[in-house]
């Protein structure tokens, strides 16, 4: 008997790669990724319309809709399930819980988004996608994957605690430490020779040691 | 949510985008249509392949086909 293997080579996207071009049926209508093109873009997967977890999900982003937007940050939706069913299911959620979802979900009936980005994780489901996140910047570049299991619910604020360590990185080109959040002292870029990095013990900086001094940030 | 219903009607938003297009960039009409940048862009693409949209040096206005739908 013959055996046909057929093996579907996809490379999944990785941080610093342009996000991968798409062209999709949404509950606000077609979509390219081009049209968030200038904008800080979440596309988020989840496994299941009407489902529990999704839907806590679902209400958790609609209700950061406004932060999201202060970052000038949009929000994309994405599983495998029809128009119709994305459109049902915002309707039901707030019919019963008065949480009105404001942003597209992606119909990804053939997957084909969700291959480009490395959304379908056959070990976690066989036909569904997992809980995957990317924030795409506003030249179009991957800045951060997150992956999560079908029954882990995602962190919203961690999301935006991402964007907010990200802008503040590429707007005063420094790096940010364990569990920072907006207000706290930055990391000071590491020296790279040893000139600078006596220099930088006299600069004021509250430092451990010359490799890892931090400042407080003067926000413009 | 496309802008032209299977009835040749259009929609609220396609109303409020060809009601701001008055050789106006995407920008002045996602501010005027209180729409966001990303639904303009796209619903643009839709007007411009029904003609009641044109486009010219980046800039948008409503075509007599399009003022007749408001």
């Amino acid at each position: 008997m013959d055996v046909e293997t057929k093996i579907e080579e996809i490379r999944m996207p990785l941080l610093g790669d342009k996000a991968p071009d798409f062209e999709a049926q949404t509950s606000q209508g077609t979509l390219r990724l081009e049209d968030f093109k200038g904008s800080w873009l979440v596309i988020f997967s989840h496994p299941a319309d009407f489902t529990p977890v999704c839907t806590t999900e679902f209400m958790a982003f609609a209700q950061l809709y406004d932060e999201f937007h202060k970052r000038n940050c949009e929000l994309l939706g994405l599983s495998v399930d029809s128009v119709p069913s994305h459109i049902a299911w915002a309707r039901n959620i707030e019919e019963k819980t008065g949480v009105k979802i404001p942003f597209p979900i992606i119909a990804d009936g053939n997957k084909e988004v969700a291959k480009k980005y490395g959304m379908l994780h056959p070990g976690e489901s066989k036909t569904e996608t997992v809980r995957a996140t990317f924030l795409i910047d506003p030249e179009g570049t991957l800045r951060l994957i997150l992956y999560y299991p079908l029954t882990t619910g995602r962190n919203m604020q961690e999301i935006l605690r991402c964007i907010d360590a990200l802008q503040t990185s590429d707007k005063y080109n420094v790096a940010t430490p364990a569990n920072w959040k907006k207000g706290d002292k930055v990391v000071v870029p590491a020296p790279i020779d040893q000139e600078s990095a006596e220099a930088r013990v006299k600069e004021g900086y509250e430092c451990v040691d010359w490799y890892l001094c931090k400042k407080e940030l003067k926000e413009e | 949510m496309p802008c032209i219903l299977p009835d040749g009607n259009i929609t609220d938003s396609a109303k409020r985008i060809l009601s701001a297009a008055r050789d106006n960039s995407i920008e002045e009409i996602s501010g005027e249509a209180n729409l966001p940048l990303f639904r303009v862009r796209s619903s643009i693409r839709e007007l411009l392949d029904a003609n009641l949209i044109d486009e010219k040096d980046g800039r948008y206005s409503t075509t007599e086909e399009g003022k007749n739908k408001l």
